[in-house]
């Protein structure tokens, strides 16, 4: 499983996908703290769908991480296309064949691949909370925002807790990307399809009928990064609950997925 | 120890009522070079992919260098395979993809610039894959293939692409491979290529193998054919009649009246023609060529 793993991160490391992912994650996590603090007297709000975040909010322990909060589902995002593409790619290049004839336990070869991803995704995490809170930091003066919490033993409890949270949905994205490309099989297809469920169709499911908000894979997996509720007008999913729905989708979505590349035969 | 390098018994694939190999069954021997011919869809590649672990067999079963084919990854790391072109990561250099491939392999990545070197692609390592020739695409697939100093080799139309001195290089390495002692089992659509390195043959028609064994053996049980050319070329029409009247099949083509038949009655058609009072300018046994026996088994042409 190591060596499929090391295998894997010396394409994940490739400049092009390196630093565009990379670069990606600061200029995102960098915009989404800027916002926090650069609107913050804005009427029509400083934070994701016209979300309002306070001074109140800001300069508590947790005001640290409220930008690395809300650029956790986007991280998500970008682990689902990083996850699906380098899954599918094996299928659309032939290379799948490559890698079943060096390594033929086709289970360690999508553990491998898991691993690998998991620790791309980490290092994009990291990258994302340093980005994000020394951007606050550096522009919660001009704010007015105070900051003596953020780094007192609660707000190292809360940037801890957020980091740990956001690893966990954005390796539930991450994993349903990788489903996604077992099964359909293509990058664009898996991409598109991933894309378009988490970011329209559920919001317009949810729109339709709130209470759909506890049951959807993706709002379980941005409650969690949230750390609980994640929708101004939510009803309230808990992080137990969204932990444990969220849980079964990956679950359920996964072993299926393996079970497929397991029986499938490769014939392309 | 087994000293087949592959055996296989009644090795068969379905795709629903689509049969694409049926009741496959033959052995190629350890060290030897084996041709595996068979007209396009013929199960070639299928059967590859069956040995190789790719796709589960339908029925039957096989053994690779003495282990089950239900368990590839006891032989697997003996074998090296290119099977229906070569397939990387087109955004990798070369050598980047075969280090992909050796760490994947857990062998060492010290071998990849050697590797490179040996299929000509040393000076080319470092260019993207997406930037290669087919030739070059052909020989960096080769190249993976012996990453792991294999025991056998699988080869699937190896020098697809490949210019003439490219096709006579590779010629040669898989008579240096197979003089080291490692098995190969190739297939191509230039039979002149197979012909000239091969050791044994597997022809498949139809998902069915009509011929199995040495190469020799095959081409001996070939009828020769006796061509008989005139000093005038009105005399061909006689010449064919005289064959015909024998009982041998015989046509007129290029220029020459050309008989089945055995290398020895070619006195006795030398003789007749003599009795005739028509002089023969040329008169030659000679065997059919793979090629031919192909055409001839598959019934292609």
């Amino acid at each position: 499983m190591w060596n499929v793993a090391f295998a894997e991160l010396r394409k994940l490391r490739r400049p092009t996908l390196l630093f565009g992912t990379m670069g990606a994650v600061v200029f995102f996590s960098a915009l989404f703290s800027s916002l926090l603090f650069l609107l913050i007297d804005s009427p029509d709000g400083n934070s994701d769908r016209g979300r309002m975040v306070g001074r109140e909010v800001l300069s508590l322990a947790t005001g640290g991480v409220q930008g690395f909060n809300s650029v956790g589902g986007f991280l998500g995002i970008i682990a689902l296309c990083v996850f699906a593409a380098q899954t599918a790619q094996e299928y659309t290049y032939g290379t799948l064949r490559n890698l079943l004839v060096r390594q033929p336990g086709r289970l360690r070869i999508l553990l491998g691949k898991l691993v690998a991803m998991k620790i791309f995704a980490l290092l994009m995490i990291v990258l994302s909370a340093i980005v994000s809170i020394t951007t606050s930091v550096i522009l919660a003066p001009s704010a007015k925002v105070p900051t003596d919490l953020w780094f007192n033993a609660d707000g190292r409890h809360a940037i801890f807790t957020s980091f740990i949270n956001i690893i966990i949905s954005v390796i539930g994205f991450g994993i349903i990307g990788m489903v996604m490309g077992l099964l359909l099989r293509s990058p664009i297809s898996a991409i598109s399809f991933g894309i378009l469920w988490l970011l329209i169709i559920e919001n317009l499911l949810i729109a339709v009928k709130n209470s759909l908000e506890h049951w959807l894979p993706g709002a379980q997996l941005s409650a969690i990064a949230a750390g609980g509720a994640s929708r101004v007008n939510a009803t309230g999913v808990t992080y137990s609950h969204a932990l444990l729905v969220g849980g079964i989708y990956v679950a359920i979505g996964a072993a299926v997925a393996s079970f497929l590349f397991v029986r499938r035969d490769v014939a392309n | 120890m087994s000293n087949t390098a592959i055996s296989v018994t009644d090795l068969s694939k379905r795709y629903g009522n689509q049969v694409a190999v049926s009741h496959a069954t033959f052995e190629v021997p350890l060290g030897t070079i084996c041709g595996f011919v068979g007209p396009n869809g013929s199960g070639k590649t299928t059967t590859m992919r069956m040995l190789l672990g790719l796709i589960t067999p339908t029925g039957g079963t096989g053994e690779i260098l003495g282990e089950s084919i239900k368990h590839p990854e006891k032989y697997l790391p003996r074998v090296g395979a290119m099977i229906e072109g070569p397939a990387f990561y087109p955004a990798l250099s070369g050598k980047e993809n075969l280090n992909v491939l050796a760490t994947l392999g857990g062998f060492s990545t010290d071998r990849v610039q050697g590797l490179l070197e040996q299929v000509g692609l040393g000076d080319r390592g470092k260019s993207k894959f997406k930037t290669y020739s087919l030739g070059m695409k052909q020989r960096l697939g080769i190249a993976a293939a012996l990453l792991p100093n294999p025991k056998l080799l699988m080869l699937d139309e190896p020098t697809n692409g490949l210019d003439p001195e490219g096709i006579q290089e590779v010629r040669a390495l898989l008579r240096s491979l197979a003089n080291n002692g490692t098995s190969v089992f190739v297939s191509s659509h230039l039979l002149s290529e197979l012909e000239l390195i091969s050791d044994y043959l597997v022809m498949l028609r139809k998902g069915e193998v009509v011929f199995t064994g040495k190469m020799t053996d095959l081409m001996l049980s070939q009828q020769p054919v006796i061509i008989a050319k005139t000093n005038d070329e009105n005399d061909l029409v006689k010449v064919l009649a005289i064959a015909q009247n024998a009982g041998h099949q015989a046509t007129i083509r290029d220029g020459a009246v050309h008989v089945q038949g055995p290398a020895d009655w070619a006195q006795v058609l030398n003789r007749a023609a003599f009795d005739a009072g028509i002089t023969l300018s040329q008169l030659t046994p000679q065997l059919p060529n793979l090629e031919e026996t192909f055409f001839e088994m598959t019934g292609e042409k």
